[in-house]
C-alpha cells in the first residue's frame, strides 16, 4: 500500500516485492473460501450476515448478489488501477460499487419481487459491506484482472457459504423447513426465536464457538505431537 | 405515515426497532468499539452527529432527485454525501480533540461504511417522512445506537474480569451477549405501535 502506483509495474517486473502481482494459483481462489473466510475468520460484513439469514433462500440470494458486485467492481477497479489517483481512491471505489449495487437492486426487483421484499434495504446496503471495499482496497487495486476475478469469486463464494451455514440452521430450527420443504412433519413446534433477531446472534456465536473449538483442538494436537508449547489464541 | 407523532418516531427508532439489536445495522462498530465505555460513548455521539447531517442532506437530495426524475441515482448520491459528512466530522474531531481522534482510530473513517447511516437515509425515504420527522428519526436512531453501544460496553467491561472458557474468547462471546441484549429489546415490540 505504501509504494507509489506508478512504480508498481516496473517493480513487479524487476524485484520480488511484497505487493507484487500475484501469479494465479489454486490458493488465490481457496484463500477466500477458508483461511480468509470473510465472515468466520475476518468478521467482516456482519450486518447482512445476521439480518437476511432467516431462511436459506434469502441467504442464497444475498450471497449471490454480493458475489456479483464483488466480482464486477473488482474487474472495473483492477482495470482502472493505474488511472485512479491515490487521494480519491476510496470515493472512486464507492461510486463504482454503488453503480453495480444499483444494477443488482433493479435486477432482483425485476426477477423476483418476493425476494426483493424479503431482502428489503439490505440489497442497497451491499454498498457499505466492508468485504467489498476491503477487497477493492487490499486486492483489486493492486492485482491483474484475472487474479482479481478468481480471488473475488473465492471471497464471494466463501461469503455465500457462510450465509448458507447460518440460513439453513436458522430455517431448520426456527421454521422446521429447508428451502420451504417441511422436515419434521406437522407436529414440529418451531423454535421461533431462531428466525427472530436474537437467533441471528446466537447461531453466528455458536458457529464461531465451533470454529474456536476446532482451532484449539488442532493446536493441542500440535503441542502434544511436537512437545512445544503453542499459543492458545 | 404522515400523521405519525414525533415522540413515537423517536421511541420507535431508539428502542422498539433499535437499529443495532433489532434491525442489525452497524454491527461492525457495535462489536469493534464496545470494549470501553468512554470510547463507546464518543463513537455513539460521532455517529449521532453524522446521522443528523446525512439525514438532512438525504432529505434534500431525495427532493431534488424526485424533481428531476433521477431516482436511480439516489444510492450513489446518498453514499457520496455520507462520505463527505464523515470527512467533516473527522476534521472537526481532529482539530478539537486529538486524544479522542486517536482513541476512535480507524473506526472514525469507517463510519462511512456503517450501514446504520445509509440504512437511515434509505428508510426515511421509504417511509416518506417530512423534514422534521426525518431529523427526529435520525436523532432516535443515533440515540438507540449509542444506547446499544453503551449497554454492550458496560457488559464487556464487567466481563473482562470474569473467567470464561478458552473456547468462547473474543467475538463468539460478544455475539452471545448481543443475542441476549437483542432478546431483551424484543420485549419492547409493539410499544411503538406498528413496525417497520
Amino acid at each position: 500500500m505504501a509504494e507509489a502506483p506508478q512504480d508498481r509495474a516496473t517493480a513487479a517486473a524487476s524485484a520480488p516485492l511484497l505487493t507484487q502481482e500475484e501469479t494465479l494459483t489454486a490458493d488465490t481462489f481457496i484463500r477466500g473460501l477458508w483461511q480468509e473466510n470473510p465472515v468466520f475468520v475476518m468478521l467482516l460484513g456482519m450486518c447482512p450476515v445476521l439480518a437476511v439469514t432467516n431462511s436459506t433462500i434469502n441467504a442464497l440470494g444475498m450471497g449471490l448478489s454480493t458475489t456479483f458486485v464483488l466480482v464486477f467492481s473488482g474487474i472495473l477497479i483492477s482495470l482502472l488501477r493505474h488511472w485512479i489517483p491515490k487521494q480519491v481512491r476510496i470515493a472512486s471505489y464507492i461510486v463504482i460499487i454503488a453503480t453495480f449495487v444499483t444494477l443488482v437492486d433493479y435486477a432482483i426487483q425485476a426477477i423476483s419481487l418476493e425476494l426483493y421484499a424479503a431482502l428489503g434495504a439490505f440489497i442497497q446496503l451491499i454498498v457499505v459491506n466492508c468485504i467489498i471495499l476491503g477487497r477493492a482496497e487490499a486486492y483489486a487495486s493492486k492485482q491483474r484482472v484475472l487474479t482479481t476475478i478468481v480471488n473475488s469469486l473465492g471471497t464471494g463464494i466463501g461469503f455465500t457459504l457462510a450465509l448458507l451455514a447460518l440460513g439453513t440452521v436458522r430455517e431448520i430450527l426456527g421454521n422446521g423447513t429447508i428451502l420451504g420443504i417441511s422436515l419434521f412433519g406437522p407436529d414440529f413446534q418451531p423454535w421461533l426465536i431462531m428466525i427472530l433477531p436474537p437467533g441471528g446472534f446466537f447461531v453466528l456465536g455458536a458457529w464461531l464457538l465451533y470454529f474456536n473449538w476446532l482451532r484449539l483442538n488442532r493446536l493441542r494436537r500440535v503441542t502434544t505431537f511436537t512437545g512445544a508449547p503453542a499459543d492458545a489464541r | 405515515m404522515h400523521a405519525e407523532p414525533l415522540p413515537l418516531i423517536f421511541l420507535n427508532a431508539a428502542i422498539v426497532n433499535n437499529f443495532v439489536l433489532a434491525l442489525f445495522l452497524g454491527i461492525c462498530p457495535f462489536l469493534g468499539v464496545s470494549a470501553k465505555k468512554e470510547t463507546a460513548w464518543n463513537m455513539g455521539l460521532a455517529t449521532l452527529f453524522v446521522m443528523l447531517v446525512s439525514s438532512a442532506a438525504a432529505y434534500g437530495i431525495n427532493w431534488l432527485l424526485t424533481l428531476l426524475e433521477l431516482e436511480f441515482l439516489r444510492l450513489i448520491c446518498y453514499i457520496a454525501v455520507i462520505a463527505s459528512a464523515v470527512q467533516l466530522v473527522e476534521m472537526f474531531v481532529k482539530k478539537t480533540s486529538p486524544a479522542l481522534f486517536r482513541s476512535l482510530g480507524i473506526f472514525l473513517p469507517l463510519i462511512t461504511t456503517n450501514c446504520a447511516i445509509l440504512g437511515l437515509a434509505l428508510f426515511q425515504t421509504t417511509k416518506e417522512y417530512d423534514f422534521v420527522q426525518s431529523l427526529v428519526y435520525a436523532a432516535g436512531a443515533g440515540a438507540g445506537f449509542t444506547l446499544a453501544l453503551m449497554l454492550m460496553a458496560g457488559l464487556r467491561e464487567k466481563l473482562a474480569l470474569a473467567k470464561v472458557p478458552d473456547v468462547s474468547q473474543g467475538a463468539a462471546l460478544s455475539l452471545m451477549l448481543a443475542g441476549l441484549l437483542s432478546l431483551v429489546f424484543m420485549g419492547f415490540a409493539g410499544l411503538g405501535g406498528g413496525h417497520g
